[in-house]
């Protein structure tokens, strides 16, 4: 595949558990590969000493027990190679499962219908850290990622770190991750999980343990009050219209619960899960009318007036 | 070869043709009962089917032949896709097997009828008014939408208020009834209507496996048929199987579905697998090598189906020892699969092969089912399956199994049996391009989606950005089912052509062994004249001159031969139904109660009462003239026992 612009590979792993699937993947590839190469030649020679049998009068059919030989080998052979690679595949298993840490970052991971809500767990309840779509981790540090969903099953899949796991509500199961190196890492909802799955994507930025530490901290910190007139109208524009009622601001009165955490919304390289870049046209657009970038969203489009807008996307342009 | 006796019954031929016959007219189309004429109906409307899941599927080649198009909408794509899926499994690649079980598993045995004739006629109308049924729905925007597998809570209410999920829920049901009857019948007419001196290891291969394959239906089919009604009782009455708010389970369901979904995938296969040996030892001249570890293959491939449906849930995070026993199961799997193609192979060594036209179709099979063959034990490896699972591989990887297991086998089965049912033969030059454009263009659309897959393309996305570098792959693909579309054209003008003016077929115009080809093309209405007997595996290559016919079987009604199940020992005669309407009309009540159910659960209660009144009047009391069982005279036995050699001449 030419030029990708991406990284959401699970051919170029970026991280121990996706290097281990990896080498099995190679390993599979080039079993399989000599296999099937390895039956159709033989087939090809069958096919061949069959046609010429036909057109010779004296052809000696081959006795049955050399063909039941042969066969018996074949199964054989076929056996010790599905052995060999049942054997990869646990001990493959087995690596990935033991890679636990004590000093993990633990990642709380929620599945909505269409993005993720993403919670970095503290003892302390203060010091937790909400957020959506956009996932920090330190590189060379073991990540536990615990997911569950608030509504329909979805999967969380970044294929360069790590093999997919589902979302599924009623359960929360566990995930263990980790770079290798800093990066952008794309993921994206591999379950079917209705009209917008496939804008249901989130970035995962790994960056080094001092970078992480610093962006953790930032994030900790509430919205500032708004500093002039024209924030201080995008800050009543947010609380009055209906904005708040689904919104979370930390640091305002906005507590909403049902739709990404935007206190730091400034700070995110996309909006709508991945559906557009965060720039301030494309936030206009998206808070005027959503359900035209992303049909079936659960934002209602608003008709705010152009000045309200205006001084609503400077207010959210400065949640950093 | 089998010499054509003149049987006693001779002068009484034309007798016999009308006993056997279906009515006549408009109204009595609605009565036939032949095997033949609703095994032909399956075919035709499976096949119907699977042109309009092929529509279906192109519409997605375009929408997704580049980044970022707005062909289709979010919508419209969920609900063709789901329906394109639903489609394939449900009303093509079951039914066209089931077809061919119908036409084919009576005349393969010598059998006059198929076992439980009304059954079947009733289970053809289970699946044409299915069908209707989806895409009427889907026409007036009530398509399923949730996928063919309508996970909940997805497919619950509170996320798909629309009538969507039930349409889905029902179209289940009308097909697990009909194909429960057909497996039900086939089974029966397999095991008491062979000829005698058919003792079970001389039944052909291809009726082994719509036996093994009917069996498999009767314990996967349940499975569904509670999850899905489980699903309806949710939606329709407010249980709470699936809900999580009020103690249900997701995952439940996902157990209930792939118990099910996994023998699915070798209920569609396994019969596959009895085309291949049949052709394969036709065109190899030979009978089929290793016929007791193909037979046992198709068994064990049977029982260890049940044993691996967990593979598809590896996603969920379950506890790793369990994860392992499926991944051996999935694995081993393998060996009665390569135990067969092994035995393909040395048939194929020691045989004197013609290529034709159905043989090309099984070359192709072996191409591209080996290659799905081993992306499946891929997928079985838990941790490259958590990479892969859901992405555009695991898309590649069914269609390679499905298409080159199934409908590659098909078409082989097409242009082997087309003139045995029409009489008329296809054109073997315009085969061999429908095969090369079809093997191209499979081969051209599916294999860049396994790479897609690896570069991170999930399934079932409406659209992609350009940025992810997936578009030129998927313009591949799309060009790829234009040229898919193309060869499927050129099929059905041939088919066309050689329906109405293709050179006339002889009997046996491959110089085949099974008993099909015993009689003539298209064969008489009561499939034989005088019903064979036989005395080896292919019984047109080893019965000897002079071999024994059937002869005592009543002209005048129809008299059939039921046999032991063991031996084929002839046990007694059977008189078997007419022609009937009620088949059609039970037909209808049960559609009518099954729609009906999707709105209220009303439904249920008061559509059952026209259903009872159809079956009082299909199994009215006959009067003691018209039915009853015969004994068969056992003194008058001479056929040659499986280890003896056979006698000349002489009947029963």
């Amino acid at each position: 595949m030419s030029a990708l612009d991406v990284n959401q590979s699970v051919l170029s792993p970026a991280g121990i558990q996706a290097s281990a699937i990896h080498s099995l993947w190679s390993l599979m590839l080039w079993v399989c590969a000599a296999v099937f190469m390895a039956v159709l030649a033989v087939l090809f020679v069958a096919l061949r000493r069959g046609t010429r049998n036909r057109s010779h009068d004296d052809f000696e059919p081959a006795s049955e027990a050399a063909l039941s030989r042969s066969v018996g080998a074949a199964v054989g052979v076929t056996v010790v190679v599905l052995i060999g690679l049942l054997t990869a595949s646990v001990w493959t298993g087995r690596t990935i499962g033991s890679l636990h840490a004590a000093s993990a970052v633990t990642i709380a991971i929620t599945g909505h219908q269409w993005w993720w809500e993403i919670q970095y767990e503290d003892a302390v309840p203060g010091r937790r850290v909400v957020t959506a779509n956009e996932l920090h981790i330190p590189t060379n540090r073991p990540v536990v990622v615990k997911v569950t969903s608030r509504d329909v099953i979805h999967s969380f899949w970044v294929p360069n770190l790590q093999g997919k796991r589902d979302l599924i509500p009623g359960y929360t199961t566990a995930l263990w991750l980790q770079a290798d190196r800093p990066g952008v890492f794309r993921g994206q909802c591999a379950e079917f999980c209705g009209m917008q799955h496939a804008h249901m994507a989130l970035d995962v930025i790994a960056e080094s343990q001092q970078q992480f530490e610093a962006w953790l901290e930032a994030m900790r910190q509430p919205a500032r009050d708004p500093s002039d007139s024209t924030l201080r109208r995008g800050h009543d524009v947010f609380m009055h219209a209906r904005c708040a009622g689904c919104h979370t601001v930390r640091g305002t009165e906005a507590a909403g619960q049902i739709a990404p955490d935007l206190t730091h919304i400034a700070t995110r390289h996309t909006l709508g899960a991945g559906t557009l870049s965060n720039t301030a046209e494309h936030l206009a657009a998206w808070i005027q009318d959503a359900q035209r970038l992303k049909p079936g969203n659960q934002m209602p489009p608003n008709p705010l007036t152009e000045e309200d807008l205006l001084a609503l996307v400077v207010y959210l342009e400065t949640l950093r | 070869m089998m010499r054509r006796h003149d049987p006693s019954i001779g002068g009484d031929l034309e007798r016999l043709e009308e006993t056997w016959a279906d009515p006549n007219g408009w109204y009595g189309w609605f009565m036939h009962v032949d095997h033949k004429s609703i095994g032909r109906r399956y075919l035709l409307t499976a096949f119907g089917f699977f042109l309009l899941g092929g529509v279906l599927a192109a519409l997605m080649r375009v929408q997704l032949s580049r980044p970022d198009n707005t062909f289709l909408g979010p919508d419209l794509y969920n609900e063709i896709f789901s329906t394109h899926g639903t489609t394939m499994m449900f009303l093509f690649a079951v039914p066209v097997m089931q077809g061919l079980g119908i036409y084919f598993v009576p005349l393969m045995v010598g059998a006059r009828s198929i076992a439980f004739p009304r059954l079947v006629a009733f289970s053809y109308w289970m699946l044409l008014f299915g069908g209707i049924f989806l895409y009427v729905s889907f026409l007036l925007n009530a398509g399923p939408d949730v996928g063919w597998f309508s996970y909940p809570p997805l497919a619950e209410s509170l996320y798909t208020p629309s009538k969507r999920a039930d349409v889905w829920a029902q179209l289940i049901t009308f097909t697990e009834v009909g194909s429960l009857a057909v497996a039900v019948s086939l089974i029966t007419t397999a095991l008491k209507l062979r000829a005698p001196g058919m003792t079970l290891n001389r039944i052909p291969i291809f009726v082994w496996a719509q036996v093994v394959t009917s069996f498999m239906v009767l314990f996967a089919m349940p499975a569904v048929m509670l999850a899905s009604t489980s699903l309806i009782l949710d939606r329709l009455v407010g249980t709470h199987f699936f809900d999580v708010e009020h103690a249900g389970d997701a995952l439940l369901w996902q157990h209930l579905f792939w118990f099910f979904g996994h023998p699915e995938v070798y209920i569609i296969f396994i019969p596959g697998t009895g085309l291949v040996s049949t052709i394969v030892a036709t065109f190899s001249q030979r009978r089929m090598f290793g016929y007791l570890p193909v037979v046992l293959s198709l068994v064990s491939t049977a029982f260890m189906g049940f044993g691996l449906w967990v593979h598809h849930m590896f996603a969920t995070g379950l506890p790793q020892l369990g994860e392992s026993f499926f991944t051996a199961a999935s694995i081993i799997i393998a060996i009665p699969t390569g135990t067969q193609i092994f035995c393909w192979i040395a048939t194929m060594w020691s045989g004197r092969i013609v290529v034709r036209t159905p043989m090309l179709w099984i070359l192709g099979f072996f191409a591209i089912f080996i290659a799905g063959g081993l992306t499946g034990v891929m997928l079985a490896a838990v941790p490259l399956n958590t990479q892969v699972h859901d992405t555009f591989f695991v898309v590649a990887h069914f269609h390679y199994v499905l298409i080159g297991g199934a409908v590659f086998p098909l078409f082989a089965a097409f242009y082997y049996w087309f003139p045995k049912i029409t009489g008329r033969l296809l054109s073997e030059r315009l085969g061999t391009w429908v095969f090369g454009l079809l093997f191209a263009g499979f081969n051209l659309t599916f294999f860049p989606m396994h790479i897609l897959g690896l570069h991170g393309m999930p399934r079932r996305v409406y659209t992609y950005p350009a940025a992810m570098g997936w578009g030129s792959l998927n313009l591949l693909a799309s060009i790829g089912a234009a040229l898919m579309a193309c060869a499927i054209v050129m099929f059905l003008v041939d088919a066309i052509r050689a329906y109405v003016a293709g050179a006339a077929a002889a009997h046996n115009p491959w110089n085949a062994g099974t008993l099909e080809w015993a009689t003539s093309s298209p064969p008489p209405n009561s499939n034989f004249p005088s019903p064979p007997t036989v005395a080896g595996r292919e019984p047109l290559w080893e019965n000897p001159p002079g071999q024994a016919v059937v002869v005592g079987l009543r002209a005048d009604a129809r008299d059939v031969l039921v046999t032991h199940v063991l031996d084929a020992e002839p046990d007694h005669r059977l008189l078997f139904p007419e022609p009937s309407i009620w088949p059609f009309l039970t037909g209808i009540a049960t559609t009518v109660l099954f729609i009906w159910s999707i709105f209220t659960p009303w439904g249920v209660v008061y559509g059952a009462v026209p259903v009872f009144v159809m079956l009082v009047g299909w199994f009215w009391p006959k009067s003691a003239h018209e039915g009853g069982t015969q004994l068969w005279p056992f003194a008058h036995r001479m056929l040659p026992r499986p280890n003896e050699t056979p006698a000349a001449g002489g009947a029963i």
